[in-house]
């Protein structure tokens, strides 16, 4: 425990997956107001306005705390991992660079006149600050996942005499197939965030019997977002990102499925835990044959197994890797189940009496969180033993200067910090949440 | 290309220096100036706008320093890791501090942000002058291009130096003391009344400071870096620089004095790039010299990125940055003027 390498790892892994509990409601609420914003300007009706006047003071409360947690990311690229930096730099700073430069300066611009400049600003002026935004933040995500993607499927690279890579294609660089994939894919699961989110607050309004006008929109909009997200989420943006696992990382899939026996007709684990020291699982609920037809769209076609891969080329923690998959995948299914049901009722004019529906819409808010979050989980803890994958293992990039000791040390200086910062949020959203949409006190300086 | 890429990020650098400079020194003063709760409030709105796009250009620089320079960005932030570690909670705390006070009107939760945002300034202040000196005074590089700095040793200098020694120490004075000019000339500017005239006697007051740490710095420079004076002697037009630096010095008084705020404020801008363009030019061609051994120092052209890669950089760095400058004046210009208190927003 003890080990620097591991301190390094924590400390990327924990601020990583904290921060990005932030972007993913900011980028997938950004449509959706954009969306109340232009409703607002078709249909001449104020309570749209004030819908989207609320949800972007929860947008701005939520983008603040984006921002600061956001710094330390770029920061610990050079803290954490130099030697990384030191060998990737020449590329990925390509990406890191034009973030900054493309998205952040556009983002920062209009998030204020988005936020306090509606009486400054005409209508028409103050719509397009809330798409400039909505632009910033989603190209935001653009050149990170561009950047993912390299490490999870290096290209337009060539290796340097000094043991560095270098940017070769600029254009390979930014058309990785594997980005846009997984570009599409996150998105996706960003707008599912932000639909549950809307949808949940919607419910708790009708529930609550209080801005029942403002719930119906919210419960409006965020069903049918819902709805359009989970089932993009599922196809085509998670399948085309499976299929290029199994082309390019045949190994990662072997272990987010728990396969350990290479074989035709693979079946498909739904439920179990796996056994690595004995390679099977436990309590097994499986599918025969299911796996070998979503990879290959062949029900006999051969599936390598994790025996087919030497031991050293496995990522590091299986069961982790497992279950993240499993979490995502059930999760997502149960999401599609979930918003099918709500816009059928919605369809039938029935939604906002039916009470156990809105109670499940309320209830639902945490789990594409943790969706979004065991993702992400899966697609870094896949990538594993690689750092950058098939050109530098994870054990050889943190930074040997940096003791266990310093790391541990601004460790747990983060924990507190974010302990603070998540405790302020929960505090400052509870309060917009009460105060409701009608409320016209938006916090100024 | 490795030069032009050298231009680039001082010039970014700088621009972060000067712009979030003033938003720092506001938060300096902040709580000297702004007795009631109304002058604060102002003070606040004068950088409430722009705070957050200033500070994106301390990730702009970062990211292109990153892109440019690999091999400083990796070297450079795992050795400097504590402060790096320390600066990013100042940033977080300065960060909630101007943007979460507002969101309850109780004054015990208004005066909690009051001084985390004031303190988190000054602090920054003094942490960004050290990292300055410590880039001027060199670093314990290894042969492998890798360092680790302590927080401190024995506040002296020699191969084996701290973050903080007398020099550094110094160099976060003068930090504190240029940005705490530079943001009382910026609220002075941005407010009227007594707040601006308030405000413009902190700036005169700590002029004659900034006066003596501008002289106390130069002349430790001289000792501590002596190869500073190589660039300087090869090219002498190198002295308009420290010209430049002292014209603007006492044209910041003049101006200060004669009320003629923006003038002032220009006059800071001036002083405080001259300094900053001042240190680079005595570094070049090294953007991290080692205490170690003058051999082992890190130049643009041991760690620079390769050739392809700074020429596509090269391409979208001009358009992003006619992008960023046009946002920026639309934004400056749509909060020109003097603050208000009355109506919506900032």
């Amino acid at each position: 425990m003890d080990s620097p390498l591991l301190i390094h790892r924590l400390h990327f892994a924990f601020t990583v997956t904290f921060h990005y509990l932030f972007p993913q409601l900011t980028m997938g609420l950004a449509p959706l107001i954009v969306i109340l914003k232009t409703l607002a300007l078709r249909r001449n009706d104020e309570t749209y306005n004030q819908a989207a006047r609320f949800w972007a003071r929860i947008f701005g409360i939520n983008f603040v705390i984006g921002v600061v947690t956001g710094i330390p990311m770029e920061f610990q690229f050079g803290t954490n991992w130099a030697v990384f930096s030191r060998f990737a730099g020449g590329v990925i700073g390509q990406t890191l660079a034009m973030e900054g430069m493309f998205a952040f300066f556009l983002e920062s611009a209009f998030l204020g006149l988005f936020l306090y400049g509606e009486k400054r600003l005409s209508p028409r002026a103050h719509w397009w600050s809330a798409v400039a935004v909505f632009l910033g933040s989603w190209l935001s995500g653009f050149f990170i996942i561009v950047t993912d993607a390299w490490m999870q499927h290096p290209v337009g690279y060539a290796k340097a005499a000094d043991g560095s890579v270098q940017l070769s294609s600029f254009w390979e660089l930014v058309l990785n197939p594997w980005a846009w994939w997984q570009y599409a894919h996150n998105m996706s699961g960003a707008v599912i965030t932000g639909a549950f989110v809307m949808a949940s607050v919607g419910a708790f309004y009708l529930l609550w019997g209080k801005f029942q006008e403002h719930g119906k929109i919210f419960v409006r909009v965020g069903v049918i977002a819902g709805l359009i997200s989970s089932v993009t989420q599922l196809f085509p943006t998670g399948d085309g990102q499976g299929v290029l696992i199994a082309k390019h990382q045949p190994v990662t899939l072997a272990a987010m499925e728990a396969l350990f026996e290479s074989g035709p007709g693979a079946p498909l684990v739904l439920i179990g835990q796996p056994d690595i020291a004995q390679r099977r699982i436990d309590n097994p609920l499986i599918i025969p044959k299911m796996l070998s037809f979503l990879t290959y769209r062949a029900w006999e076609a051969e599936v390598r197994g994790l025996n087919a891969f030497p031991p050293d080329m496995w990522p590091d923690n299986i069961p982790l890797l497992y279950f993240s998959y499993h979490i995502m995948v059930g999760l997502g299914t149960i999401f599609i189940a979930v918003m099918v049901i709500a816009a059928l009722l919605l369809w039938r004019g029935k939604l906002f009496s039916a009470r156990w529906m809105l109670w499940i819409l309320l209830l639902s808010l945490p789990f594409p969180y943790i969706a979004n979050t065991a993702g992400w989980t899966t697609a870094e803890i896949g990538r594993q033993p690689w750092l950058v994958y098939g050109l530098m293992r994870t054990s050889s990039g943190y930074s040997h200067m940096v003791s266990a000791g310093n790391g541990w040390i601004t460790f747990l200086g983060f924990l507190g910090m974010y302990m603070v910062l998540g405790i302020l949020f929960l505090f400052l959203v509870r309060r917009e949440i009460e105060n409701g949409p009608a409320a016209e006190t938006a916090a100024s300086h | 290309m490795e030069t032009v890429w050298f231009i680039i990020v001082s010039v970014m650098i700088a621009a972060y220096v000067v712009l979030d400079g003033f938003d720092l020194g506001a938060g300096i003063i902040y709580l000297i100036v702004g007795k009631t709760i109304d002058e604060r409030r102002k003070v606040l709105r004068s950088i409430g706008p722009v705070w957050d796009g200033n500070e994106v250009w301390l990730l702009a620089a970062g990211g292109s320093l990153y892109f440019a320079y690999p091999q400083l960005y990796a070297s450079a932030f795992s050795g400097f890791y504590l402060p790096l570690m320390m600066v990013l909670w100042l940033l977080m705390l300065r960060g909630i501090g101007i943007e979460l006070r507002a969101h309850m009107d109780n004054p015990v939760w208004r005066g909690f942000f009051d001084v985390i945002f004031s303190v988190a300034s000054a602090l920054l202040a003094i942490f960004f002058g050290a990292a300055l000196g410590n880039v001027i005074r060199g670093v314990p590089l290894n042969p492998d291009g890798y360092f680790f700095e302590p927080l401190w040793t024995n506040f002296k200098l020699g191969t084996q130096p701290g973050i903080l020694d007398w020099y550094t120490v110094m160099a976060g004075v003068v930090a504190l003391v240029t940005l705490t000019a530079h943001g009382a000339l910026y609220v002075a500017l941005k407010t009227d009344g007594e707040l601006s005239d308030r405000t413009r006697r902190v700036a005169l007051s700590v002029w004659p400071v900034q006066l003596a740490v501008t002289l106390i710095s130069l002349v430790a420079t001289w000792f501590v870096r002596p190869s500073i004076k190589t660039n300087y002697l090869a090219y002498p037009i190198g002295f308009l620089i420290p010209t430049v630096v002292f014209a603007s010095l006492a044209l910041m008084f003049v101006w200060t004095r004669r009320g003629q705020e923006m003038r002032a404020f220009l006059a800071s801008c001036v002083y405080i790039t001259g300094m900053l363009v001042g240190a680079v030019f005595a570094l070049y061609p090294v953007v991290l010299p080692a205490s170690t051994d003058p051999a082992l120092s890190l130049t643009i052209y041991t760690a620079a990125a390769g050739h392809h890669g700074l020429w596509v950089g090269l391409i979208w760095w001009v358009f992003g940055m006619i992008l960023a400058l046009g946002y920026f004046i639309f934004v400056y210009r749509m909060f020109r003027g003097k603050v208000q208190l009355e109506g919506e927003g900032y």
